[in-house]
């Protein structure tokens, strides 16, 4: 059986088979290829249990990252014929008979469909907080042995934008959408956080200007976090900055 | 981008940087244009893209031609009459498109890029669209309609 729901006793679904051309690479290979496997699915199957399912049953040298299961973690981001998806919430029955699985692009890979997120981590500037103090009210009791709360950003780091994005194709140089994103996020709303240097690490060719408003990454985007639309914003606060900027330096001329 | 190296566990083990993959058709030139799955702005960066190229070929065509007037107003003369038949005027309709595409759009992307219209992007392609065919049919009839 293909997915838990099933295991638990529903009615079995219709069974019919996909064939997933699945990306492969192990260190010391020369280059990448390509491994097809045929696999049953049914109307609820998702592209992670189909791969689960290939893991199990006929190959378990297949590697893949996966965590929550629930689109929480962005850990199972992939490219799925051609487009950017979190596996664990992409049906099969969406896509055709034939299935291409990618690793993400843009990021170098481990191995299989696993990538090294260190070069996505790497493109945030370096005060890059992965908590920040929550909107709890203040009022409100904290939990026992709690000093503060905290909460994730929306983003979940799946790195899915610096994948679809064109522009990162044509400069390695440029630090793509979750962390311009990030920066705006932070100078939007920043609870006691520096955002002169971020608005200084963003006000780069390389940052918020190398954008081209293409809007792939808010298209990709699983966390509704809207990336281009926050660095469209981020170059509005660095353009008044710029005109403030000029404006008194020509006051004190 | 900073080195990811720097700092990071494991990073002894993870010296030799594994294949990035990239879009397009398998040339890393390409890698821009990759029409899997893609969206209306990723079509409108890639036709915004081809029309530059074709304008900057345009360019130095133009000035190459224009290097006939070094030979005299007879070589000039017998340019144009190989610039006034059909074909060429119907090349001269493709660079209006290609003016008209690449000159909306810009503006489209400096409107949405400074973040005056965040949210407007596809509706503001749509009506470049609908100016730029209007001025095109205008245009592409004023060049033919003569013939």
């Amino acid at each position: 059986m293909l997915n838990d729901v099933e295991e638990r006793g529903r009615p079995p679904e219709p069974i019919e088979t996909r064939r997933f051309n699945v990306f492969r690479f192990k260190r010391g290979d020369e280059r990448p290829h390509t491994d097809a496997f045929d696999v049953p699915v049914g109307s609820r199957t998702t592209v992670f249990e189909a791969l689960r399912w290939i893991q199990v049953r006929r190959d378990r040298t297949l590697a893949l990252r996966h965590s929550c299961l629930h689109a929480s973690c962005g850990t199972c981001g992939l490219r799925v014929n051609g487009r950017e998806v979190l596996a664990c919430v992409t049906a099969v029955r969406d896509l055709g008979r034939e299935i291409t699985v990618e690793p993400v692009a843009n990021i170098p890979v481990l191995t299989d469909l696993v990538v090294d997120m260190r070069e996505f981590y790497a493109r945030f500037p370096e005060e890059h907080p992965l908590l920040r103090h929550s909107e709890f009210l203040e009022d409100a009791a904290s939990s026992e042995g709690a000093e503060e709360h905290v909460r994730f950003e929306d983003c979940i780091e799946c790195g899915l934008c610096l994948s679809a994005c064109p522009v990162v194709v044509t400069s390695e140089r440029y630090v793509g959408p979750a962390a311009l994103a990030f920066a705006q996020r932070v100078v939007e709303e920043p609870r006691g956080a520096e955002t002169v240097n971020l608005l200084t690490w963003a006000d780069d060719p390389d940052g918020a200007w190398r954008c081209h408003a293409i809007f792939e990454c808010t298209a990709a985007c699983p966390s509704n976090v809207e990336p281009a639309g926050r660095i469209m914003a981020l170059r509005g606060t660095l353009l008044g900055r710029r005109l403030r900027s000029e404006r008194t330096e020509r006051d004190r001329a | 981008m900073r080195d990811p190296a720097d700092g990071a566990p494991g990073g002894d083990e993870r010296q030799v940087r594994g294949p990035v993959q990239r879009k397009g058709f398998g040339l890393a030139p390409t890698g821009w244009v990759d029409p899997r799955g893609r969206t209306l702005g990723a079509w409108a960066f890639a036709a915004n893209r081809i029309t530059g190229l074709g304008l900057v070929f345009y360019l130095y065509l133009h000035l190459g031609v224009l290097t006939t007037l070094l030979w005299g107003a007879h070589a000039w003369g017998r340019f144009l009459g190989v610039a006034t038949n059909i074909v060429f005027l119907g090349l001269d309709v493709v660079l209006l498109f290609g003016l008209l595409y690449h000159g909306l759009n810009g503006v489209r992307v400096m409107l949405v890029g400074t973040g005056f219209v965040t949210d407007r992007q596809r509706a503001l392609w749509w009506a470049g669209a609908a100016i730029g065919t209007v001025v095109l049919v205008g245009g592409a009839s004023h060049f033919l309609g003569g013939r």
